[in-house]
């Protein structure tokens, strides 16, 4: 079943909104700096929202403030997205909207502060530290609920990189069952020190910034990011340029926890699904958005992964990681607003960072924007667990 | 307008918890909470996992594995080509503790094994490997309504595939100092394996809606206890009633303003 995206929006280091999110993409410019995140010492490069720290939330929601619910409600107050799901709610009722969100570590941001204010590290967390709203990996989902008073169902996927991708999937079944008209779908995730000193410990940081594709790649930058849609079902009439939600496909690799299967079987399962559910062939497909995370293991195994979907000849595809750093829970809903502006603007977005690409990788890598007649496009997000999700868009017709 | 609602049908069950060792020797004692004591818990090693990975999962990872493989074997479906669902409110909380200690500490270096079982998915990612199953699976939360979530989701993924699929929902307690600030007063673990069609492997039928009743308490204090001590017990006026071969209608724990209405009826 298609659904319409009623409503999108994305802030990201490339800026707040889809206005600057456009005009980065546009000219190729990417938001990484060198990292001078909090406290942190890492050698590598991060893709920073602006204006995050200075967020306030309402004050009856005082208690989920911490980064990631900031970054939230920066991310829905752009693009008139707010007026768009008070609409669905007034048509549907609040109890026929729900929200699925992604993300990966929620406010963990939050405890790391809370623990670092302990005495001696001795004692209990400090009382300004709110488990429930911050902490929890559902924070960001009570927080989005609350915001909208919304009574319909609500809860976090959250399968590492892969989150915000397969919360599309999740809305399309609750939707398809009748239990809802509505959902706030999207993924929120925040900067924080147990991802950036974690994939520092599996020696996956790049010291530059990511080279997705490229030749001598040599880790991510890791990213933070809001990007949210409203999903419906698709009305009789729908506008010149709507972009829906065609397919959704998911899968698992059962090899390993955090190394992709070196052939991307999983990978392909997820993409053999989702044109199945969107009853559409390979060719078919205009433009292929990929995880692309620029680690030498996984855009290798992608990489045989696309190339047995599509063959030799794949569609134009690129990795907007080199832009945005990788949002890691966010990556999904980011990519899929992504593809849904390269649709409307008929531009598929050429890679950042990227000099020379890696002669042993065979899709066809865009290093450049290409203006593009797209109807279709297919974005993938894969993560550690082998989860991996694989969204098809595509123009109304 | 009230929708209709959505019927699965419950093919398997597994379940461990101070007390109920067990789906086959815990119903017995759901069905007549007199009998119940809450004694220890013991939660058997993942040997379905090869060596390597075995020695790196924490207790709420082996509690998911356990009660995943009791409900697939009683359902006697391959839990290979499974879709499945994993629902709990947090993942392995001493795992937890021990990245926020390092990340406090001067030095902040954590393990990499430690960084990998910190995400949520850790159980669906091991459940994976351990059974070679390349099926969808997801990983959700939704506080203390995560075994609600679950079994909505497992629903409408069965509906969807027009197969069957597995639920895993398990909770252990935090360390000091997250249990203050956490406090879940024991581990719980279960698991159903539910199906979009009726067949001979049917236990009972299920039928599922969202309300706005208040969600279903026990009347025995010690299983009520149990319920309201940890998330993944907010399936026990579930279980509760499946044990006992009840068909009224059980509110389970959701989110506020929203709870979801089971009813049980025979095969």
């Amino acid at each position: 079943m298609s659904l319409l995206l009623a409503g999108y929006t994305a802030s990201s280091c490339l800026g707040v909104g889809l206005d600057a999110t456009w005009r980065a993409l546009q000219t190729q410019t990417s938001g990484l700096k060198p990292c001078d995140f909090e406290t942190v010492r890492l050698d590598t490069w991060i893709g920073e929202v602006p204006g995050v720290d200075a967020v306030q939330l309402p004050a009856a929601l005082r208690n989920y403030d911490c980064r990631n619910n900031r970054l939230a409600l920066l991310g829905l107050q752009q693009d008139d997205f707010e007026a768009t799901v008070r609409q669905a709610v007034a048509q549907h009722g609040a109890q026929r909207v729900g929200v699925f969100l992604g993300t990966s570590t929620s406010g963990m941001l939050q405890t790391e502060l809370a623990y670092r204010a302990r005495p001696n590290g001795q004692g209990p967390l400090p009382a300004w530290f709110h488990y429930d709203e911050t902490q929890n990996t559902y924070s960001v989902a009570a927080f989005v609920r609350a915001y909208f008073s919304l009574g319909g169902p609500a809860f976090v996927v959250s399968t590492a990189c892969s989150s915000s991708s397969k919360v599309f999937a999740n809305a399309q079944r609750m939707i398809d069952a009748g239990l809802i008209d509505a959902a706030i779908v999207g993924g929120v995730d925040s900067l924080c020190l147990t991802t950036l000193y974690g994939f520092h410990s599996l020696q996956l940081l790049s010291p530059q910034p990511c080279t997705p594709y490229g030749a001598g790649r040599n880790g991510i930058s890791i990213g933070e990011a809001a990007a949210f849609a409203l999903l419906t079902r698709v009305p009789d009439k729908v506008a010149a340029g709507a972009v829906l939600l065609r397919g959704v496909g998911e899968s698992s690799d059962a090899h390993h926890m955090s190394a992709p299967h070196p052939q991307g079987l999983g990978a392909q399962l997820a993409m053999r699904a989702a044109l199945r559910s969107a009853g559409l062939g390979a060719e078919q497909i205009d433009y292929v958005n990929l995880h692309g995370t620029a680690t030498p293991s996984n855009d290798a195994a992608e990489d045989q992964a696309v190339c047995a979907v599509f063959g030799p000849r794949t569609p134009p595809a690129s990795s907007t990681k080199g832009h945005t750093g990788h949002t890691l829970g966010a990556a999904g809903a980011l990519e899929a607003v992504i593809c849904a502006l390269a649709l409307r603007q008929q531009i598929a977005p050429g890679g950042c960072h990227t000099q020379t690409l890696d002669p042993q990788l065979h899709a066809s890598y865009l290093l450049g924007n290409r203006a593009l007649s797209m109807r279709h496009v297919l974005s993938n997000s894969f993560g550690f667990g082998g989860s991996n999700s694989c969204l098809i868009l595509g123009l109304a017709a | 307008m009230t929708p209709p609602p959505l019927s699965v049908y419950l093919e398997g069950i597994g379940l461990l918890a101070p007390g109920l060792q067990g789906w086959t020797a815990g119903a017995p004692l759901l069905a007549q909470p007199e009998h119940y004591a809450d004694t220890a818990l013991s939660v058997p090693a993942p040997d379905c996992l090869p060596a390597a990975e075995r020695r790196r999962v924490g207790l709420q990872i082996k509690l998911a594995l356990a009660v995943g493989r009791e409900a697939v074997a009683h359902a006697e479906r391959d839990a290979a080509v499974l879709a499945n669902v994993f629902s709990a409110s947090s993942g392995d909380g001493d795992n937890c503790h021990a990245i926020c200690e390092a990340l406090a500490s001067a030095d902040r270096l954590i393990s990499p094994t430690r960084f990998h079982n910190s995400v949520h998915n850790a159980p669906a990612g091991y459940w994976g490997i351990a059974m070679k199953c390349m099926a969808p699976s997801t990983s959700l939360c939704a506080h203390d309504g995560s075994f609600a979530a679950g079994l909505l989701e497992a629903a409408v993924q069965a509906r969807a595939s027009c197969s069957a699929a597995l639920l895993v929902c398990s909770d252990a307690r935090y360390p000091e100092p997250l249990h203050t600030a956490r406090p879940l007063l024991h581990h719980f673990g279960v698991a159903l394996v539910v199906a979009a069609a009726p067949s001979d492997r049917t236990l009972a039928q299920l039928q599922l809606s969202l309300s706005n009743e208040r969600p279903t308490r026990l009347s025995a204090p010690p299983l009520e206890a149990l319920r309201s001590g940890n998330p993944a017990a907010r399936a026990l006026p579930l279980l509760q009633a499946l044990a006992s071969r009840a068909t009224a209608t059980v509110q389970l724990e959701y989110l506020p303003g929203c709870t979801l209405a089971v009813t049980p009826g025979p095969a």
